[in-house]
């Protein structure tokens, strides 16, 4: 939540003169009894809300520790240092996503509302998480998008869904490269012992498959045809003759191909060229490579038991999780807000409209969603307000891999003047960054108020 | 605005709709069903979480619960109630949200009540600055009120973090309270000052006895936001003055071994918000509408 949760809509002040007669004795005995009445409030917000705006522009202009002034360098850093670059792209994701995100949904919610009798108890569900800290709900989420599909409750749905569809689990737990053919296995996958240059050759002769865990598909292993130029082929087979006999290594008759199995070219700096997958007969094409050398491997994923979980705290997910947390936080609020808006409405409209042979969803399109667009403004307006100054969610749910890649203005605001970084000139910057930000919003509530105060 | 946030108004239905609203019905509340379970399963997820052991939450998820009840203990609240730090930094954060809460609902109906029915001169463009300050981000504070703080020995103390919490409240509390006494009728005024009484015994006697509703709301929402609270809290206290959400956030450096500390932690600052909520909902739907709806 912000201090300032709801951007405000203003009751207009009484005509001037209205009042009471006045004097100038009066007037000045009233200026002295307002003083009373606001002195607290105008003290506090003085020396603690304007005194420390006009600080830190002044304090953004000088260095770390203060002692040198440097003019607007802490904002040409504030572009072009890599993690307070990353905070800003990110905050820019944060305001695209999460108040549309937040604004759709509890305008859903809340038309769909109407349909049904329980229609408290599911508001009371949506809107709690508003009343919880974000640092609870940051435990919450980190909880349930933990990796293991053990512990972590998203990826436990997502395992077993993939079981009961039988989906890509492994399928060659245990199996392993039979000795002395030309390839080895390493932390889970198995790999060509030496490099194979694009036009070669390399076959996988693998043990510890039980007869009874080969796919029904499963075919007689064949040779794997000649490769062209750009192209690696081969054969992965189960290397044992169903009765004993037969050459260790060497693709023969009753011997099984293994079907599935993703087998990657990889370069020499670790990263995979091409892929390809087996036929029933064990048989592999990898094509479009380019010339050069590469190591030959089957991936982990191939023979690990049962499915991973997905990394949802990994850096390639961690802002997406972050933004949902929020959102199951914030839908409520939208919600609350436009269900509001809609039972303050006059329904006798949408009653004529309805009479008159309009399909629901024009009811919708052309009276109901133009009569809330004052509302659905005033919680989008909120929300983006609110998103960019977004602190907790993001400093508690990313684990410390994946902090970088999830970081936004307030918490590199809070990183490199306090987390650590001790730049306080930096820290200045960022902060009147944020003030930038929410600038347009202030200018909008001041109109409002100009103009409510006009009428 | 006078409608509950929570309550429904049905509007009547004609035959045909009716009909056809049956066949949508069974699907709206098969969705909304779902939804809710979306909504549900993370804090039902931490609170029984929060019942099982560190080797039980190590080594499976909390669903195995169903499966197995012989999991369910409170051991790991027994042990948060012998942790100093949590007790400690609990009844802190009682210290920080009740003053605070206090001081934004009195500073704020005094200068609300003045900003609507006192005449003084620059009272609009004071207003003006209000509002513009509604929305300042509290990071432009952080810097300067540390330094401000260190050198007067407020720097890591709970009436440090008031004092913010309040100075940040103000705007906010300004607003709601002038814009609810805007609509107390002026009659009344009238006919108190016509008796003689001073602004004062306007405002204690007559004015603020009508704004119950409107502080309760106020109250409320100040409350929550200074009780869930955590960045303020980071940077002005230390390990003696910390609230429940920082102490908390320091264990999730070791998130997996820490988990029986932080489920049952974060379900423990979630109590009062809970019952507060649930008690006072209406009260903290009003303020926030009392901005937006007219």
């Amino acid at each position: 939540m912000t201090e300032a949760a709801v951007a405000p809509a203003v009751t207009p002040s009484p005509k001037s003169g209205s009042r009471r007669p006045s004097g100038t004795g009066s007037r000045r005995r009233m200026f002295l009894i307002a003083l009373g009445f606001l002195a607290p409030a105008l003290v506090l917000l003085g020396a603690l809300v304007v005194y420390p705006i006009v600080y830190t522009v002044i304090r953004s202009m000088f260095s770390a520790d203060g002692s040198a002034f440097v003019g607007f360098e802490n904002y040409a850093t504030m572009f072009t240092n890599d993690s307070t670059f990353t905070a800003i792209r990110n905050n820019i994701i944060w305001v695209i996503v999460a108040p549309a995100a937040c604004t759709i949904l509890g305008l859903v919610f809340a038309v769909l509302l109407d349909k049904i009798k329980w229609a408290t108890a599911f508001k009371l569900i949506i809107f709690m998480p508003m009343a919880i800290s974000m640092l609870a709900a940051g435990v919450i989420f980190r909880t349930i998008f933990q990796e293991s599909p053990n512990l972590g409750v998203v990826n436990a749905a997502i395992v077993a869904t993939q079981e009961a569809f039988g989906g890509p689990t492994a399928a060659y737990p245990g199996a392993e490269p039979r000795e002395d053919t030309g390839i080895i296995a390493e932390q889970g996958s198995v790999g060509s012992e030496s490099a194979v240059t694009a036009g070669g050759q390399q076959d996988f002769a693998l043990v510890g498959v039980r007869a009874s865990e080969l796919p029904e598909n499963a075919a007689q292993a064949e040779v794997a045809e000649a490769p062209s130029s750009d192209q690696i082929t081969g054969t992965v087979f189960l290397d044992v003759v169903r009765g004993g006999g037969g050459t260790n290594g060497e693709v023969e008759d009753g011997k099984t191909g293994l079907p599935g199995v993703t087998v990657d070219a990889v370069t020499a700096d670790g990263s995979i060229a091409a892929s390809g997958t087996t036929d029933d007969s064990g048989r592999y094409v990898i094509e479009g490579l380019g010339s050069g050398d590469y190591t030959v491997a089957l991936p982990a994923s191939n023979f690990q038991e049962g499915a991973g979980g997905v990394s949802w705290l990994s850096s390639a997910f961690i802002t997406g999780v972050v933004i949902l947390s929020y959102i199951w936080i914030w839908a409520g609020f939208a919600m609350v807000m436009i269900a509001s808006g809609l039972s303050a409405m006059d329904r006798s409209l949408q009653e004529a409209a309805r009479v008159d042979g309009a399909s629901e969803f024009q009811v919708f399109r052309r009276i109901t969603a133009p009569l809330l667009a004052p509302v659905i403004t005033v919680v989008f307006v909120t929300l983006i307000i609110n998103v960019l100054k977004i602190f907790d969610l993001v400093y508690v749910i990313p684990p410390g891999a994946s902090k970088p890649a999830a970081n936004v203005i307030a918490v590199e605001m809070w990183t490199v003047s306090f987390g650590g970084g001790n730049n306080q000139g930096l820290g200045s910057a960022l902060a009147l960054l944020l003030l930038l930000l929410v600038l347009p919003s202030m200018i909008i509530n001041v109109r409002r108020f100009r103009k409510e105060r006009e009428r | 605005m006078t409608v509950s946030g929570l309550t429904v108004v049905k509007g009547k239905k004609t035959l045909a709709q009716r009909i056809l609203g049956f066949f949508g019905k069974g699907v709206v509340n098969v969705v909304l069903i779902v939804v809710a379970l979306f909504w549900l399963i993370p804090s039902v997820g931490l609170f029984l979480s929060s019942l099982r052991s560190v080797g039980d939450n190590a080594s499976s998820g909390w669903w195995t619960i169903f499966l197995e009840p012989a999991q369910l203990t409170i051991e790991n609240y027994a042990n948060l109630l012998q942790n100093d730090a949590i007790t400690g930094s609990f009844f802190n954060t009682i210290m920080i949200a009740v003053p605070t809460t206090v001081a934004v609902v009195l500073f704020g109906s005094l200068a609300g009540f003045a900003f609507a029915w006192i005449q003084f001169p620059g009272r609009d463009w004071l207003l003006i600055v209000v509002i513009i300050l509604l929305a300042v981000p509290l990071q432009v504070a952080f810097i300067p009120l540390a330094q401000m703080f260190g050198s007067i020995g407020l720097f890591g103390s709970v009436l440090g973090v008031v004092l913010f919490h309040v100075a940040f409240g103000l705007p906010f509390a300004i607003f709601l309270m002038r814009n609810f006494f805007m609509q107390v009728p002026g009659e009344l005024l009238e006919a108190a000052r016509l008796d003689g009484a001073s602004e004062w015994r306007i405002f204690f006697l007559v004015v603020l006895p009508l704004g119950t509703p409107a502080i309760a709301s106020l109250a409320i929402f100040q409350f929550l936001w200074t009780w869930n609270d955590m960045l303020v809290s980071l940077i002005f206290t230390n390990s003696q003055s910390q609230p429940l959400t920082v102490a908390i956030q320091s264990q999730l450096r070791q998130f997996g071994s820490n988990i029986d500390v932080l489920s049952a932690g974060a379900f423990l600052s979630m109590i009062v918000p809970l019952i507060v909520f649930f008690a006072f909902q209406r009260f903290f739907v009003q303020a926030l509408l009392a901005g937006s709806n007219r």
